[in-house]
């Protein structure tokens, strides 16, 4: 018995990379376009997806799915229901709690049971944590991550690879900040520190505002997807 | 726990290029932007590799400095803290030369027979 070195130079989350481009190549096909929706536990964004889509599964035209892998904050069937979107449960939740981010194996597992034919946009809510669901792509077009004034302002220093990974912040619970020590433009500064330039909208998920802008931002993530011949 | 997710990543890794065999040391290499705490990690390690060929494998990593270049002024320089934009002409486009890093870089394994290759 002897010991030998063997050479790997693998990115550790090769495995999970080639699943996300699998699926993918199956959302191009179908002629879906994928957001990834991220936040902390607690950022509303559940919440602010029910607002969204309060008018129906349609958005300037463009038919939204959701794909609902958040056990906390799920958007259940009732909530749903009479909005006639249609979503699909994810469940991660295992024998020591609920998974702390989705990967590409589970959201494949859950492509059988989308009507993607039937829709333009797909919208992935994974699972409340700044951390795990940054390392993990799904198979997505577009991340957007969902911050709320009641967090800190300093997030975006401690979680440098969440916003960095994001191409649109949205501030969630604007109609606070007369009540929470939130210094939106110290947060804003952290931010450009950390992704120069990203966009980001200030929205309310409790009185609706800036939800219309959040909701043509959505609108437009389709025209990226090349419809198939 | 954000190193469980790694932890897990890098053990599926090293088993698939272990072929079955016992691994004595996995190598990994992580990038500072990764925000990898090599002690979770290793700890993270222990547990997540039980009853696989790893059990029982030390882990050794090193730590990729994080290493920028501007796209405007070609300034190349390396942070030590969440701070992209160009320190030389405040520029937002910004490439992430190093510090990205996720890799197992090698495995150290037991070969039951002599190598003649
Ligand atoms: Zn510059």
């Amino acid at each position: 018995m002897h010991r030998v070195k063997v050479r790997v130079v693998e990115d550790a989350l090769d495995a999970n990379n080639t699943i996300a481009r699998a699926n993918r190549a199956d959302f191009d096909r179908a002629g879906v376009a994928v957001v990834n929706l991220m936040s902390a536990p607690g950022a509303g964004k559940t919440t602010l997806l029910e607002r969204v889509l309060a008018g129906g599964s349609s958005i300037d035209g463009v038919r939204v799915g959701v794909l609902e892998g958040d056990v906390q904050g799920s958007l259940d069937a009732d909530r749903l229901a009479h909005l006639h979107v249609p979503v699909v449960q994810l469940n991660t939740a295992s024998g020591f709690g609920g998974e702390c981010h989705l990967d590409a194996n589970m959201v494949r597992s859950a492509l059988p049971a989308l009507p993607l034919d039937d829709l333009d946009l797909l919208i992935v809510e994974n699972v409340g944590n700044l951390v795990c669901p940054a390392e993990f792509h799904v198979g997505e077009d577009a991340r957007i991550m969902v911050a709320s004034v009641a967090e800190g302002e300093d997030k975006p220093l401690k979680y440098p690879l969440m916003f960095r990974t994001c191409e649109l912040v949205v501030v969630n619970k604007v109609d606070l900040l007369p009540y929470v020590d939130f210094d939106l433009e110290r947060f804003l500064y952290h931010l450009d520190a950390v992704h120069p330039g990203v966009a980001h909208l200030e929205v309310s998920a409790r009185t609706g505002e800036g939800v219309d802008a959040l909701r043509a931002w959505l609108a437009r993530v389709p025209d990226r997807v090349q419809t198939p011949a | 726990m954000h190193e469980f997710s790694i932890a897990s990543a890098v053990v599926d890794t090293a088993v698939r290029h272990a072929a079955g065999r016992h691994v004595t040391e996995v190598h990994v290499r992580f990038g500072r932007l990764r925000q990898v705490v090599p002690d979770s990690l290793e700890f993270a390690f222990g547990i997540v590799s039980r009853e696989t060929v790893c059990d029982g494998a030390k882990l050794s990593w090193e730590v990729v400095p994080a290493r920028l270049r501007c796209t405007g002024c070609a300034h190349e320089w390396e942070i030590e803290l969440p701070a992209f934009r160009c320190p030389g002409c405040g520029g937002a486009a910004v490439t992430v030369l190093s510090g990205e890093e996720l890799e197992v870089e090698s495995i150290e394994v037991e070969e039951g027979a002599a190598c003649i290759a």
